[in-house]
């Protein structure tokens, strides 16, 4: 919420280490970075207890800027690497940040299984829909007919839908909001720090220096200003006409139930191989 | 599968659940169950892993023992995952363990180097087969021993440990176990395929006897923690996640800190440290066996399984009069330069043979300093075949 000041938003990053930090102006990145702050200082989360998995990309960046346990990983292996940790201490947070190209390209294996098995991992997805750190080359989920540097003819493959993606995989929490909507990102944070299971939250993000240049998709504000436009909350998608939800981004929880998680799935098994009896 | 490609091969037989405790007793056990049993004895109680043959056996092992003692199995999706579950679990402050085989291997290369750069403990255990790709999975080979030391991109000195019998697997397990925990890096456990499937008399020694190394935590305030600190003769304290001390770790080339860096001196640092830890403490590292080398005007070198023909050779030879020894390195990585340099000087042949097209004798080659050193003769074979104590015997009496 905004009750978060500012000051506290300070408090949890390191400032004395690696600022000034990688990302571009206008990048999203930091939007996502700032609500995952606000998020933790308003759970009233110990730090001590909360570790920050990434892969490798501009969002993976994430990681070394905040004062949490970090740990800044392979391209697409976050997940695998947040497994051993979760499994190892079911007691502490993790939090997996994460872009479309390491989650859902190189790492889309770690990512199905970790929602099969509804391991408690928090991942949070900038979806900018392309390859930012690498300067520009198609995604899994950059748009048919969208420019990349590696489809200068425009794509001509399907983009994944993550979410839906993450739903048929078996996460038991799957949300979608976008970066402009900073207050609603914290707290789908939240919300997903607070599932028990697997959750995914896809923001849908800008990269304006390398993605919304090649598309023409104007300055950083005016890419905001189109995830504003272009996106409506599941409630008011579910009402409207389908001529006038065609394109749109759907912003909400789109699932949230509860299965059995596998950190309390294995520790029931280690009782049951300990001669005890949970059934 | 595994028997239709040879007709040698024979079913991997599946390990009967059995206690522990009968398991220790004097008993034949399989060199992948001794492996198992050696993790559990380390304290190991993070397993991670990918069914392989002819490594599947440790992974079937674990499963059953981990969750006994409220350790963790868990099977994930391919080695990738293996591997770096084993090392997320060891910065939470697991002991961990993975293993695999050839194309599992080849897959976690890349973690491999992960755990080397960020200075993570862990150890995989390699059980040989006949590669390249797919090979020969129920057949022996030694054609990693190279891709052991190199087979991630970059500089990165490694610890590989090879033993040669079902009772020195137990032990080299531990001692790989032991290593990465002082070390703090990914140890690599050499294995046969023979050796993981064979099956000999072993009594374990009683766990109370056993030397156990366990990484060093920092008492430090966590304000002053450098989770790469310099000044430790680069053995440094190693903190968890979860113990207050919110350190960051990054596969990028980092500084004392952990935090990325591109700045020459810090990345010197960084590359200096990982090469000193290693090279700096030779003598802790390196292990041979040295057998009738005394008077020996041959020598073999060679490890693993094909040192167990070797010994057979080298006895039969010794009963015809010919002065032949063994030197057999139990550490590979490392390699032991003094110790072949002094066999190199001392003998007037070196027989190296290998099971692969020549990667122990490119070693020998490099140490081989002039005229004086002994000739290398190899004796190389890589189609599944074990090279016998004949096979030696015979070029043991031409040369002779
Ligand atoms: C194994 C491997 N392959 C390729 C790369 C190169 N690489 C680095 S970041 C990246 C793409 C990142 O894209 P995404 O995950 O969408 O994150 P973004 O930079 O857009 O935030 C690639 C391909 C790598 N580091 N490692
Ligand atoms: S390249 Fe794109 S995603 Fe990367 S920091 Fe710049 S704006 Fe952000």
């Amino acid at each position: 919420m905004a009750s978060i000041p500012q000051k506290v938003v300070h408090e949890y990053l390191r400032h004395d280490k690696k600022f000034p930090h990688v990302w571009c102006a206008g990048c999203s990145n930091g939007i996502v970075l700032g609500a995952i702050i606000r998020a933790i200082a308003e759970m009233e989360l110990n730090r001590n207890d909360i570790v920050m998995v990434s892969g490798i990309g501009c969002s993976s960046r994430m990681p070394v800027y905040i004062d949490l346990n970090t740990l800044h990983t392979l391209h697409g292996r976050a997940i695998a690497y947040a497994t051993g940790v979760k499994m190892y201490k079911p007691n502490m947070k993790v939090i997996v940040v994460t872009g479309d190209g390491d989650c859902t390209a190189i790492g889309g294996n770690h990512l199905i299984h970790a929602a099969r098995r509804n391991i408690d991992l928090t991942v949070i997805l900038i979806n900018n829909n392309i390859y930012g750190m690498t300067g520009g080359q198609a995604s899994p989920t950059t748009p048919h007919d969208a420019i990349a540097t590696t489809a200068p003819y425009g794509n001509i493959e399907p983009d994944f839908d993550i979410c839906q993606l993450a739903m048929g995989a078996g996460a038991s929490f799957v949300a979608r909001t976008t970066a402009f909507h900073a207050i609603e990102t914290q707290n789908y944070v939240k919300e997903a720090l607070n599932h028990p299971g697997f959750s995914l939250l896809e923001v849908v993000s800008a990269c304006p220096v390398i993605y919304g240049r090649m598309n023409k998709k104007g300055s950083a504000p005016d890419m905001m200003k189109a995830m504003r436009d272009n996106s409506i909350p599941l409630t008011a998608y579910e009402k409207l006409p389908k001529e006038q939800t065609e394109g749109k981004i759907i912003r909400g929880i789109l699932r949230r139930e509860i299965r059995p998680e596998y950190t309390d799935e294995y520790a029931k098994l280690c009782v049951r191989a300990q001669g005890g009896d949970n059934e | 599968m595994a028997s239709k490609t040879t007709k040698k091969a024979k079913p991997v037989e599946t390990i009967k659940e059995e206690p522990i405790e009968i398991r220790r007793q004097m008993r034949l056990m399989q060199g992948n169950e001794a492996v198992a049993i050696g993790a559990l004895d380390a304290g190991v109680n993070f397993f991670a892993g990918y069914p392989i043959t002819p490594s599947t056996e440790i992974a079937e092992i674990l499963a059953y023992e981990l969750p006994k003692r409220g350790g963790v199995f868990i099977q994930m999706e391919d080695e990738i995952a293996s591997i770096s579950a084993i090392t997320g679990a060891s910065l939470a402050g697991a002991k961990s363990l993975t293993a695999t085989s050839g194309p599992g291997f080849s897959l976690m290369q890349e973690g491999i180097g992960y755990a080397k750069i960020t200075e993570t403990p862990c150890v995989v255990v390699n059980v040989q087969r006949v590669g390249p790709s797919t090979g020969m999975p129920t057949s022996p080979a030694q054609g990693d021993i190279m891709q052991s030391k190199w087979g991630s991109h970059g500089d990165s000195p490694a610890i590989v440990l090879y033993p040669d019998s079902v009772k020195e697997s137990y032990e080299l397990t531990i001692r790989a176990v032991n290593l990465a925990e002082k070390y703090r890096t990914c140890v690599i456990l050499l294995m046969d395929e023979v050796i993981g499937h064979m099956r000999e008399a072993v009594a374990l020694p009683d766990v109370a006897n056993i030397r156990i190394i366990s990484r060093i935590k920092p008492t430090i305030p966590p304000n002053w923690y450098k989770h790469y600190d310099e000044n430790q003769k680069y053995l440094s304290p190693l903190a968890s996640f979860g113990d207050g001390y919110r350190f960051n770790v990054t596969g990028l080339t980092h500084d004392q800190l952990g935090f990325p860096t591109n700045k020459k001196v810090e990345a010197h640092d960084m590359m200096e440290r990982l090469r000193k830890k290693i090279s700096y403490n030779i003598r802790d590292l390196v292990q041979i066996e040295s057998r009738d080398m005394e008077d020996a005007k041959i020598a073999i070198f060679a490890a693993g399984i094909t040192a167990r023909s070797a010994k057979s050779a080298v006895a039969a030879a010794r009963a015809e009069g010919i002065p032949v020894g063994l030197l057999r390195p139990l550490t590979i990585w490392p390699f032991p330069d003094d110790a072949v340099r002094k066999m190199l000087r001392n003998v007037d042949i070196v027989i190296v043979p290998e099971l692969n097209q020549g990667q122990l004798i490119q070693e020998l080659k490099r140490l081989t300093k002039d005229k004086a050193d002994g000739d290398l003769i190899p004796i190389q074979r890589a189609d599944g075949a074990l090279i016998t104590p004949l096979d030696i015997l015979r070029v043991i009496r031409e040369v002779h």
